[in-house]
């Protein structure tokens, strides 16, 4: 850490001679920018109103309460266009905002300090091309004491390595630009990663999953039962791309990371990525299927009558159309959060231009009890092949009731 | 005042089947199109998904999917004598309201008409001499052929995922289809369903009597499916809830699951739902539409301008627009003069219900067109000679629903409620198969469409009237096709049987089937034909009638692969002909 932050002192010296240098706004620099700001989703977060992308004031909802997202378009006044170039680099590197306050993490720098300089300052130029949109960025609602800046500085000290990507020689160049993008710009850790109390990055169980905004982003280590270690590189480029394999659909959350980012990534990248996460053991469990529980003869049932139209007697569902269940990560997941939260709303997959058709589940909400969703559920978890703990009632209820606060704001 | 809109190069009038294929083809083509559908955005997932979608009730006697009357009817008359009277309740057909149209709650029957059905006149006087077709018969052939269609019945066929078996491979005979049926260049996209009992039964015994069945042709997926837009649709559960229903499995071809999805994504396409269109507008020299008006749920008014306006809703409202909007000459019974409202056709339809007593059928596992049929008495496929009729229809066994409120196949003479009603219910509702026939409606001086004296539309417009009934032609020809069936029951070796005679005349009320056809008719002369072969009018050649308005009369079979042949056949002429020189695509 300390020899960081002596870098970072050599690093601040040398600014200004870095500022002298003029701008790169070659087209072909704007369109790389283009490209490394969609695999970073930046329009994702920093979008409040489609109409007017990257003018932030989207609310992000926290543990610790709700961040608006700021303004990147050039507006000068409310956006970034004030900044210069190496104060967006420090922003995106070590979390600093201009005026040398320290910026919430719910900002991904953790994962963004792994850019290197010119891809960052490829990405600033390419910001700078958008129209600039006055909307000044709202304070965030946080829960004392967190809405104290300055304790930033400990979580920092405690979770935060700043640093760029540095290449595993061991590895091959796919395997590390997959890692780049991975830990990088795709930040896919934000979602797929536990975090603890603070919200912290669990590093141990790095990729094996993590709950956030009331859904559970599934393991993406090469775990078969739990994870995605039954598809092939080429399944993950296809979800990637596609938004659907014959796996599984994105939906949620992952539904507009397929449509904003990966389904617009190149071909090569997501070769990358796909290549980097095969090689992610993760910690698989063994874990038996449930047995003579009369909940799973309640749950076969229920099966037959409400779910096999689509997903079939034999779980194996449709391909591309409707997900099959056998070897589901969603339902063997160690949290089945979304699962239940899939059954209880419904999910719609995201069109993508080559899979425009969307599958779509309807909500059961409305017509299966709290513990017929449960039997269903474990039903379907321990089956086929699929091996997971019972659902219980109460499961179900917590995410009814937290899905009932949703709709009632 | 009309809020004049921004123009565009196409306008849509309705958005089913025809308009959906329209959108798809000419945004594709790069023109900037805009649809008018005057009901509301209905999707699979949250319109008619799995959890509610097999609600009786709801969808079938509470026509949640259909026109209300209330809000659009017409007038009915049995023959100009008669004054016409409003109908306040949907009957004999259903048209629907909103996305998809009738797309959505059709069955999924997707026949082609037999070569001979479109030179009707010429072929009929050719081989039985022009005394065998009546004066006041005025059918007509339609212009078009069906070599010329073929490639386009074909590219609907593939669009929609279509199951069945050829009969006619490139002019070869193909054991197990329809032998009758033109030549085909290719096989079906999808295998025929999986066979249900009563058909099974039915088949056997047609072939036993002489006769060729083969598996109907559906729309109903015999297996996943990816269309060529690249548009996927998921294996039918024969869950029995086709007609009058939307699918919620994603396993009927509609416009939602064939066509949309990739449409709505396209930037230069535009859908307003819940506008109304109330007028064609047209310039001062009457030879050209400038656009159309159209009225939204507020009760404003939009004129919007457009270079192409295509009439794709449904052929009473599109006859209604053409009507109202003073084009065309509206045709008069008593002159044989005009052509808007003229050769209005339908269907006429029996059956015989066949009470086996000793096979369980399992009714209840269906799918809108899993049914085995026969040809050999459709169209011009046997010999007239001497019977008083020209045309026909086929026979088929469908296993398309036993839904609880609507199938109680009991024998004639049993009460409606009570003890033994719920017996001879609990004998039968297993055991009875019921053997259809489908019979073509020859166009008729004394059937017509045109605008009512007296009845208004809440808009204060006056209602369509409709001006029907059979004459001798499909009397002696419905006669016939359900004497056939009765043989073939028999042969069935049944306990009983109750042959339904189509008798007396047309009755609006109890349904028959939505295949309501003509007014806008097809042809090679102006004088007897609205628009050419194209679907284009002869007056205004910017304007286009898509659907089953243009039929000249009404073939032995459901409309809607040649609705959708038709379509796609204009469209190739429009996007290689018409686009380039926009004028008549054919030339008098």
């Amino acid at each position: 850490m300390k020899a960081l932050y002596s870098l970072f002192i050599v690093f601040l010296a040398l600014t200004p001679w870095l500022r002298a240098q003029a701008a790169d706004t070659s087209a072909s620099r704007v369109a790389r920018g283009r490209a490394l700001a969609t695999a970073g989703d930046c329009v994702a977060c920093h979008t409040a109103d489609k109409g007017k992308p990257f003018a932030g004031g989207r609310p992000i909802e926290t543990p610790f309460g709700v961040i608006y997202s700021p303004n990147i378009t050039p507006d000068r006044d409310t956006g970034i266009g004030g900044w210069s170039d190496e104060q967006f680099y420090r922003a995106m590197h070590e979390g600093v905002g201009p005026s040398g306050r320290h910026l919430y993490p719910a900002f991904p720098y953790p994962y963004f300090t792994k850019a290197t300089h010119d891809d960052v300052s490829a990405i600033r130029a390419y910001l700078d091309t958008l129209e600039p949109v006055k909307n000044a960025r709202k304070e965030p609602k946080l829960t004392w004491p967190l809405n104290w800046r300055y304790l930033l500085h400990g979580w920092n000290w405690l979770y935060f390595d700043e640093g760029t990507f540095k290449a595993n020689a061991q590895k091959s160049p796919e395997w590390n630009r997959g890692a780049y993008l991975v830990q990088g710009l795709g930040h896919c850790g934000a979602c797929h990663t536990q975090r603890n109390f603070v919200g912290g990055e669990k590093t141990s169980q790095a990729l094996e999953g993590g709950l956030l905004q009331g859904w559970f982003a599934p393991n993406l280590t090469n775990d078969k039962r739990a994870g995605i270690g039954a598809w092939s590189t080429d399944d993950i480029v296809d979800y990637l791309k596609t938004g659907r394999n014959s796996h599984s659909g994105a939906t949620g959350l992952m539904a507009e990371v397929v449509t904003d980012s990966t389904s617009k990534l190149a071909p090569s990248d997501l070769h990358a990525i796909a290549t980097y996460l095969k090689d992610q053991p993760g910690h698989p469990q063994d874990v038996s299927p449930l047995q003579g529980s009369p909940t799973l003869a309640a749950g076969r049932a229920i099966y037959r009558d409400s779910c096999s139209a689509c997903h079939q007697y034999d779980g194996k569902g449709v391909p591309q159309l409707f997900s099959p269940l056998v070897g589901s990560a969603l339902l063997q997941s160690r949290d089945h959060t979304t699962a239940i939260r899939v059954v209880l709303e419904g999910a719609r997959t995201a069109p993508t231009d080559a899979r425009p058709t969307t599958s779509a589940m309807p909500a059961y909400g409305w017509k299966l009890s709290d513990a017929e969703v449960a039997a269903v559920l474990t039903y379907a978890g321990n089956s086929w092949g699929n091996a997971t703990p019972e659902v219980t009632a109460g499961d179900v209820k917590t995410v009814r009731d937290r899905l009932q606060v949703e709709h009632d704001h | 005042m009309a809020k004049k809109l921004p123009a565009v190069d196409v306008v849509l009038v309705g958005f089913g089947w025809t308009g959906a294929m329209i959108g798809e083809e000419l945004t594709a083509a790069g023109l900037r199109t805009v649809a008018l559908e005057r009901g509301g955005w209905r999707d699979t997932s949250t319109d008619f998904a799995v959890t509610f979608a097999q609600d009786e009730l709801r969808y079938m006697w509470r026509g949640h999917l259909f026109q209300e009357p209330a809000h659009q009817t017409l007038s009915f008359r049995n023959d100009s004598n008669q004054t016409a009277l409003p109908l306040r309740h949907l009957g004999s057909f259903l048209p629907a309201s909103g996305v998809g149209g009738a797309g959505v709650h059709w069955n999924g029957q997707t026949w082609r008409f037999l070569p001979t059905d479109f030179v009707m006149r010429s072929h009929n006087e050719q081989r039985y001499g022009a005394a065998a077709l009546p004066q006041d018969m005025t059918v007509q052939d339609w212009g078009v052929t069906y070599d010329e269609l073929e490639p386009f019945y074909d590219k609907f066929e593939y669009l929609c995922g279509i199951a069945g078996k050829a009969g006619n491979l490139k002019g070869v005979k193909q054991d197990g289809g329809n032998p009758f049926e033109g030549p085909r260049a290719r096989d079906f996209p999808n295998p025929p369903l999986e066979m249900a009992y009563g058909p099974t039964l039915f088949g056997q015994a047609a072939r036993d009597t002489g006769h060729a069945p083969f598996p109907c042709p559906a729309a109903n997926m015999s297996r996943a499916y990816t269309n060529p837009l690249g548009v996927m649709l998921a294996p039918c559960t024969y869950c029995g809830f086709c007609e009058k229903f939307g699918c919620g499995n994603n396993s009927k071809s509609s416009p939602q699951t064939t066509i949309l999805p990739v449409l709505m994504r396209r930037d230069n396409f535009e859908l307003r739902t819940e506008s109304e269109v109330v007028r064609i507008n047209m310039d001062s020299t009457g030879k050209r539409a400038t656009g159309v008006t159209y009225v939204d749920t507020q009760g404003n008014e939009y004129e919007q301008p457009a270079e192409m306006v295509f009439l794709c809703a449904y052929i009473l409202h599109n006859v209604h627009l053409l009507l109202l909007s003073g084009i065309g000459t509206p045709y008069d019974p008593r002159t044989g003069q005009g052509v808007v409202g003229r050769n209005y056709a339908y269907q006429v339809v029996s059956s015989v219900d066949v009470f086996l007593g000793d096979k369980i059928l399992n009714p209840f596992v269906g799918a809108g067109a899993l049914g085995v049929g026969i040809d050999d008495y459709n169209g011009d496929n046997f010999d007239h000679t001497g019977l008083g009729f020209i045309g026909g229809g086929y026979l088929a066994c469908w296993n398309t629903n036993g839904r609880p409120i609507e199938y109680h196949p009991v024998p004639k003479g049993t009460p409606k409620w009570g003890s033994k009603f719920k017996k001879a219910m609990a004998e039968n509702y297993l055991t009875t198969a019921t053997i259809s026939t489908h019979g073509a409606v020859m166009a008729n001086r004394g059937n017509f469409l045109d605008l009512d004296p007296t009845y208004r539309d809440a808009r204060g417009r006056p209602l369509l009237r409709m001006t029907f009934d059979f004459h001798d032609n499909e009397h002696r020809m419905s006669d016939y096709l359900t004497d056939r069936a009765v043989d073939i029951a028999k042969a069935m070796k049944p306990r009983s049987i109750n042959a339904k005679k189509r008798t007396g005349h047309y009755s609006v009320v109890p349904y028959q089937t939505t295949h309501n056809t003509g007014g806008a008719a097809m042809g090679s002369d102006p004088k007897t034909s609205f628009v050419n072969k194209y679907g284009q009018s002869w007056d205004v050649p910017n304007l286009f009638v898509m659907g089953s308005a243009v039929f000249p009369q009404n073939a032995g079979y459901n409309p809607t692969g040649t609705i959708g042949a038709l379509t796609y056949f204009a469209l190739d002429a429009i996007k290689k002909q018409y686009l380039k020189s926009p004028g008549p695509l054919v030339q008098l």
